[in-house]
């Protein structure tokens, strides 16, 4: 009964926290709404008694990818006027379209996931300690070893092109002087 | 054991603690002043109480009736909302900081730590890197150049400091097999099994990241007086600043704690009492911050910068290479 109780909170909390996060004109509150239902989710991953993966969460998203986002708006000094009276970007219907191809994404993972079959077979594959340190370590450097070693590369790209654009910068600056 | 039994030892267990890190906080704050004070061959707090005993007390009331103030631009939610978001994670991280071996109190078997999570030190980690929100918050709801510096100096400085302090404590995972803060201590039994002993450099990166995270003197640039008047906490008063006050000494014992159970054996020793020697660690660790604060000079921000990424982090990362490698070979 509590953990039914529990689940509905915290899954509430997380959907009613990804809504506003998209809503707001302040940027600052979106990162804090985002936050709110990040740590939702954790507790909804700790409810699968996959702790370790509801901690790397909050860890790495809370703790350090949304410090990032915060630092930069901080920055940048945003607030929610910057956002007010550019124009659309898209073309209204381009976002109608967009939002019905989400939507329609959306439903069809909803369905395949919650209520087919394989939903069951899914919950049947998954050992106990499924989201413990073990066994996603174990996947991780095992099945899906070549996807993990790539996304490395990829952010050693991103970091050669931070500092190639930071450079970048620094000389175009001196040319002026 | 019936639920009701477990149930009311765990509610007694987060009373007590709790009451007693917040007392902790209270006289943390004489003992930084009177040893800070002897340090600079002043008295420090001597008038209320013997030895000035009781300056935390009066402070506490002088804090409550001070007028709670609220600068015209601020955005009024956030600016009351920073505080207790500093002020909570740092309370968190005590959930699973085991303060002593289980002892038998009225024919009931207590563990004498809150909780003993299997990923307890992620636990502890995970809640300690949401504290700088409040940090980062309170500068930029104030309204006000100093604070907004101030914040924007702390998220920085987390940011780059967390990741050598993660990657400190790497080696004593690796080395001991487990993430369990009880089972860690179990396997500190004798002095020279200490983790100080096996990952030395380890435990000195996590020292220096530590004081780092926890924005203390030398690395108190977030509140650098001399240039930011008082940086995120500028335009807090009465209670408001109270919690950012007191989350910064929860945070320092914390710390204290959290070294004490992973490199300093914990509550382990010979003749006291398990609760009697986790205390003591902690208090010598803690005289060890006010120590640091009152001998070194605070660090330019390029400097602290440059020393975050260019020195301890390719160190901490060699750390966690070497050690990975000798337990691989043997």
């Amino acid at each position: 009964m509590l953990e039914v109780l529990i689940f509905y909170f915290s899954a509430l909390v997380a959907i009613a926290g990804a809504v506003l996060m998209i809503v707001q004109r302040n940027p600052v509150a979106s990162v804090l709404y985002l936050i709110l239902s990040l740590a939702a989710q954790a507790v909804l991953y700790i409810q699968l008694s996959a702790l370790f993966i509801g901690a790397l969460l909050i860890i790495v998203y809370a703790g350090a990818i949304l410090v990032l986002f915060l630092f930069v708006i901080m920055l940048l000094n945003l607030r929610g006027e910057h956002f007010e009276d550019k124009g659309p970007r898209l073309g209204r219907a381009t976002k109608y379209a967009l939002s019905v191809l989400f939507f329609a994404e959306f439903v069809v993972i909803i369905k395949e996931l919650a209520f087919t079959e394989r939903a069951g077979m899914l919950a049947a594959e998954t050992a106990a300690d499924f989201g413990g340190v073990e066994p996603v370590a174990e996947l991780l450097y095992t099945k899906y070893l070549y996807p993990f070693e790539l996304t490395s590369v990829l952010l050693l790209v991103a970091v050669v092109g931070a500092v190639l654009m930071a450079k970048r910068e620094k000389t175009a600056r001196q040319e002026d002087i | 054991m019936s639920l009701t039994t477990i149930a009311v030892i765990a509610a007694l267990k987060v009373i007590v603690f709790l009451g007693a890190v917040l007392t902790g906080c209270a006289w943390a704050t004489w003992l930084e002043r009177k040893l800070v004070g002897h340090f600079q061959h002043r008295m420090g707090p001597s008038y209320a109480g013997p030895y000035g005993l009781l300056q935390p007390i009066a402070d506490a009331i002088k804090l409550i009736f001070k007028e709670d103030f609220m600068p015209d631009g601020a955005e009024k939610i956030m600016y009351t909302l920073a505080p207790m978001i500093a002020f909570i994670p740092a309370l968190l991280s005590f959930a699973v900081i085991p303060f002593g071996d289980e002892v038998t109190i009225m024919g009931q078997q207590i563990d004498l730590v809150i909780s003993d999570l299997n990923i307890g030190i992620l636990f502890i980690f995970a809640v300690t890197s949401l504290g700088v929100y409040g940090i980062v918050l309170a500068g930029w709801s104030s309204g006000s150049k100093y604070s907004l510096l101030g914040g924007i100096r702390s998220s920085a400085q987390m940011i780059s400091y967390e990741i050598a302090y993660g990657l400190s404590i790497i080696g004593v995972i690796l080395v001991a097999g487990t993430l369990s803060m009880k089972e860690l201590v179990v396997q500190q039994a004798s002095f020279f099994d200490w983790f100080i002993f096996r990952q030395p450099v380890g435990f000195v990166l996590f020292v220096i990241c530590a004081i780092a995270e926890t924005n203390r003197a030398p690395f108190d640039l977030p509140e650098a007086e001399s240039e930011l008047v008082a940086g995120y906490h500028t335009e807090y008063s009465s209670m408001k600043f109270a919690m950012f006050f007191i989350g910064e000494y929860a945070n320092m014992i914390a710390v204290a704690c959290i070294a004490t159970t992973i490199f300093l054996g914990g509550w382990q020793g010979p003749l006291f009492p398990p609760v009697v020697w986790f205390a003591i660690k902690v208090f010598l660790f803690m005289c060890f911050y006010v120590w640091l604060r009152a001998t070194l000079p605070r660090f330019r921000y390029d400097q602290l910068m440059n020393f975050g990424w260019k020195a301890l982090f390719p160190l901490a990362l060699l750390n966690t290479m070497v050690t990975a490698l000798l337990k691989t070979i043997g």
